[in-house]
């Protein structure tokens, strides 16, 4: 297998890379006459043959969802870009856009020409001020070059970029509490259907990406669809229903590592080579105990699973609920895996939004659990009340408005299932992670 | 027509029925629990309660089902929709559910107005799990201190279900409710400055399904399983909601409105909601009166019928005319009463319509920011205050054609046309003026039939403690010939009679005063009244056939 060749990550290390002369001189909007005047319909075609995943988190077909679009739609059509990058240990997207603004922009101009829109909206992090700076400036370029506007390049494709900075909630990042926190309302997720491409943003149609995948987009018209299938991981045939998990991706490696980073990889990787041969290994020579293979909303991988490989199937054999971000954080043997689940907890209780019960009580429910537990006042029966907490909250998958109810449950399922001679032992030997100054703390 | 299947049971629903999963469940009793849905309200679909399992029925006679549990709120039915709403799965989700909303519920149900009629109680018994497994000290939020005239929010009884934010949101229109925080920290709320004192704020008291938001003129007066219920309607205006009045004693407490499509929809104004005070006022006409020369000769209620029913013959004989106001307060069968009786003593009696309270223009909900009415009108409140211009119209134009206003008999009462006048009253912001009143000051004999004193009381020689609209029984109605049954639930103070029981006496009736008995007269009578003996009538009231009956002009 030849050695792989970084894409995404091509010129971040290039000097001046967010101007447009240098994305233009590495050959950047140089065929976007030819794409934009190719038929819409044809464009998506080539996205959706190419088996472009969305690398949001939940893996959608992305030219699949392009197709959900209502057919002859008068207009108009919305692409929202979801860059609300809020999943603990995520940092991808921060990179493509603090380093890279024109390759998501010319992603964004071709995914609007297949989707036959003229407005796409921006949801920034708020707290990504260089990301905002850098893309606010790129977009201006981009305006008094011809390459956004009215008629871009004399094609007849208008498309105006709203640069739209977040309110800093983890809920906006919900494909629907993003639509409707950019309406300018508090982040409720919507109930489905109407999905967002038969109604969505100011009730019109949309398609709402991910920065990454729409990174791809550019890269998989530029090189074609056997260029990106000949990266990553086949469909198992023997599974009729799993497209495959093709393409490069963006993989986040943080936690208890020498070198935490943001490495550009074929889909596929297992998370020991990620943190072996990217990351420098555990820190201090320590082993990894768990590793958390996208984001903590997706579970634990234990020590036994590093070899998982993190594709988009892959996780979910080892009962992790998927790949998530691929943001790999790596916890080390000498950390308390009730800490860790403690963490993720209070995370999940802070972000829910409110809105179902399960969920907004559940989340906090659990936390009070493990800060009893972690202040050496568990009982053996609250593991089993863990379990069946978080059974109730995601009885399978998706049966809250928004998914943040299963990611919040996933990682207290994962981690009691997978490490529970720990938790019984923290309990039994009644253990206590709180120091009397947070005892004291949290009695005021 | 399709076909559901609700746990085995068939239900037929119409090809343009749009129901959801509740409601085709309710239709063959099967109760599907929920919390934030509410048929007036948009759906949120939040609270998880209704989740059921659903499939469909394939035309090969197979059944598949959904993976997952779904709301049954949001799920639509359709021809061969499979509902289950009481397998083991549904049953462990509703038991986590009322788990959940319990953990940080202060359960102090024992001071709590709404317990008794309370969905969190209801629901935890019957299918809670009975105790919680919180070991942690609960969540509590402290109330707040002051979000409206008439209403109080226990903020750590709340559930989140957010129907009071929809409902000012989407009924109301004045948005002043909204939920503040986020996660298990969120709280309903106001904007500082902003109470919720719109027209129709008291109906956030009745769609909260729990014991959050209470009405301050109801708090801690009763307990509700202490209340008698009522079906009545509100004669506030002449929208004629449907409600409920809740008494216990004869002495009422609140009164609530009673989902009536036909008539108001679910829900009632606050104006009609508190406007009922004045049946337990104390200025109330409490004795019957006969006065000769300004004296009161007897308080006799005997002595006082015989001695109005000699004045109304004597007028019918002697040469003075005999007159009477019929007010637009009055029932239908107690208009009939009346104007029967005078008209069969002297065919040239004259009867007039009461004066008719006109209060400002109609108000049409929801409005928006600026304060004008939006499109789809949800609730009206009406100008006309007046409960029965319609009915009252109808018997007058059967017996006089056309109707005689109020100004054209006193006109004729100053001119000295009569001898003899009755006169009823009922609205209880007063109906005649001192000027008015003057019309009267030199008839002979002044009959005022009110519940209330008022500026005629000083030239009246007989005086018929009336009842007010929660004391009798009859029909109204209402703006659009909606005719609905407004019920007796109290009765009225000693020494006051229900107005039909009065004219009933005074026209020689024998047996007991039966409204149905009139309606069944009227029915025969006036054609244009003829539905009045439907049976619909005593639940959710019958459409006249004529929309506008005979007689009733604009």
């Amino acid at each position: 297998m030849p050695a792989f060749e970084p894409v995404l990550f091509a010129r971040i290390n290039k000097p001046d890379s967010t101007s447009l002369k240098s994305w233009q001189a590495d050959g950047g909007y140089s065929r976007l006459k030819e794409f934009l005047s190719m038929a819409p319909a044809d464009v998506t075609n080539i996205v959706k043959d190419s088996g472009l995943r969305g690398r949001g988190g939940a893996g959608f077909p992305t030219g699949l969802k392009w197709t959900f679009l209502p057919k002859d739609h008068p207009g108009p059509i919305y692409l929202a870009i979801n860059a609300d990058e809020s999943e603990p240990g995520t940092f991808n997207n921060r990179y493509l856009m603090e380093k890279d603004p024109h390759q998501l922009i010319e992603g964004i101009i071709l995914a609007c020409h297949a989707i036959r829109s003229n407005r796409a909206y921006l949801y920034l992090r708020y707290e990504y001020g260089t990301s905002y700076r850098v893309l606010d400036a790129a977009i201006r370029e981009c305006h008094a070059a011809g390459i956004l506007g009215k008629n871009i390049q004399g094609t007849g494709f208008d498309l105006d970029i709203i640069l739209h900075r977040g309110a800093g909630a983890y809920i906006c990042g919900e494909e629907t509490g993003l639509i409707e926190s950019l309406e300018g309302k508090r982040a409720w997720p919507r109930i489905k259907p109407p999905f967002p491409a038969i109604e969505g943003l100011f009730r019109k149609p949309t398609i709402v990406n991910n920065v990454e995948t729409l990174c791809c987009v550019t890269h998989i018209l530029y090189r074609g669809i056997e260029w990106f299938k000949s990266i990553g991981v086949q469909p198992d045939p023997s599974n009729p229903r799993d497209p495959g998990s093709f393409g490069p991706k963006l993989y986040c490696v943080s936690g208890h590592v020498n070198r935490p980073c943001c490495v550009e990889l074929p889909l596929g990787v297992t998370a020991r080579e990620l943190i072996e041969e990217h990351a420098g290994g555990v820190w201090k020579g320590r082993k990894a105990k768990a590793v958390v293979p996208g984001g903590i909303s997706m579970g634990f991988l234990s020590d036994k699973e590093l070899d998982t490989k993190l594709d988009f199937a892959g996780p979910g054999k080892v009962g992790c609920l998927g790949l998530g971000t691929a943001a790999v954080v790596v916890v080390d043997d000498q950390t308390s895996m009730v800490d860790v689940l403690h963490n993720c907890c209070r995370f999940m209780s802070h972000e829910s939004c409110g809105q179902c019960t399960p969920c907004r009580e559940g989340t906090h429910w659990m936390t009070k659990i493990l800060e009893r537990i972690r202040s050496g006042n568990g009982r053996s029966e609250d593991l089993d009340l863990l379990l069946e907490v978080a059974g109730s909250m995601g009885i399978i998958p998706g049966t809250t408005i928004c998914g943040l109810s299963d990611g919040a449950a996933w990682p207290v399922k994962n981690a009691i299932n997978k490490f529970r001679p720990e938790f019984e032992e923290y309990i039994r030997s009644r253990k206590s992670s709180v120091t009397s100054a947070q005892k004291m703390m949290a009695a005021h | 027509m399709a076909t559901v299947l609700v746990n085995g049971k068939e239900v037929e629903i119409g090809a343009n029925e749009r129901l959801n999963c509740i409601q085709v469940a309710s239709k063959v009793g099967e109760e599907i629990p929920a919390y934030c849905w509410h048929p007036e309200l948009s759906v949120v679909a939040s609270c998880r309660m209704c989740l059921v399992e659903v499939g469909d029925k394939k035309p090969d006679g197979t059944v598949a089902m959904q993976p997952k549990l779904v709301p049954g709120c949001q799920t639509p039915v359709k021809d061969g929709t499979v509902i289950v709403s009481d397998s083991p799965k549904v049953q462990e989700a509703r038991k986590a559910t009322l788990e959940y909303l319990l953990l940080n519920h202060p359960l102090d149900c024992p001071t709590c107005d709404q317990a008794g009629e309370c969905y969190l109680q209801d629901y935890s018994f019957n299918y809670g799990r009975g105790y919680s497994r919180l070991n942690e000290p609960k969540n509590i939020k402290p109330d707040k201190e002051y979000i409206g005239d008439q209403i109080t929010l226990f903020t750590d009884r709340c559930i989140m279900c957010t129907r009071c934010v929809r409902f000012t949101r989407e009924i109301s229109g004045s948005a002043e409710l909204q939920v503040v925080s986020r996660g298990s920290h969120e709280e309903i709320d106001i904007f500082p400055g902003h109470p919720v004192n719109n027209p129709l704020a008291g109906n956030v008291v009745d769609i909260c399904p729990v014991g959050a938001l209470c009405s301050k003129d109801f708090l801690y007066q009763q307990r509700v399983w202490w209340l008698k219920s009522t079906n009545s309607v509100c004669t506030g205006c002449s929208t004629g909601c449907s409600i409920t009045v809740d008494q216990n004693e004869d002495r009422v407490y609140r009164v609530k409105p009673r989902p009536n499509p036909q008539a108001q929809g679910h829900f009632m104004c606050d104006e009609g909601r508190f406007g009922w005070k004045y049946t337990h006022s104390d200025q109330r006409l409490v004795s019957p009166e006969i006065r000769v020369n300004g004296q009161v000769s007897s308080r006799d209620w005997d002595q006082t019928v015989i001695s109005v029913r000699n004045a109304v013959k004597k007028a019918a004989a002697g040469k003075g005319k005999l007159a009477a106001v019929l007010s637009p307060w009055m029932t239908v069968e107690e208009a009939w009463l009346l104007s029967s009786f005078l008209r069969s003593l002297s065919p040239n009696a004259v009867l007039a319509l009461g004066p008719v309270r006109v209060t400002g223009h109609d108000e049409h909900f929801p409005k928006d920011v600026h304060g004008k009415p939006v499109t789809p009108t949800k609730f009206t409140i009406r100008a006309e205050k007046a409960p029965n211009r319609n009915g009252v119209q109808a018997v007058l134009s059967h017996f006089t054609g056309d109707v005689m206003p109020f100004e054209e008999l006193l006109r004729l009462a100053s001119a000295g046309q009569f001898s003899t006048v009755f006169l009823t009253g009922g609205d209880p912001e007063g109906w005649i003026t001192e000027l008015q009143a003057e019309a009267f000051s030199d008839v002979e004999s002044v009959i005022v039939q009110d519940f209330l004193p008022s500026p005629v009381l000083q030239h009246a020689t007989h005086i018929l403690p009336s009842g007010t609209f929660v004391e009798r029984e009859g029909t109204v109605i209402n703006h659009k010939g909606l005719a609905q049954l407004i019920r007796r639930s109290v009765r009225g103070p000693d020494g006051t009679r229900p107005d039909t029981r009065i004219l009933w006496e005074l026209a020689e009736r024998t047996g007991l005063p039966q409204t149905e008995v009139l309606r069944r007269e009227i029915s025969t009578a006036i054609p244009a009244l003829a539905a009045l003996t439907n049976p619909e009538l005593r639940e959710l009231g019958t459409l006249l056939s004529t929309a506008q009956p005979a007689g009733a002009s604009a």
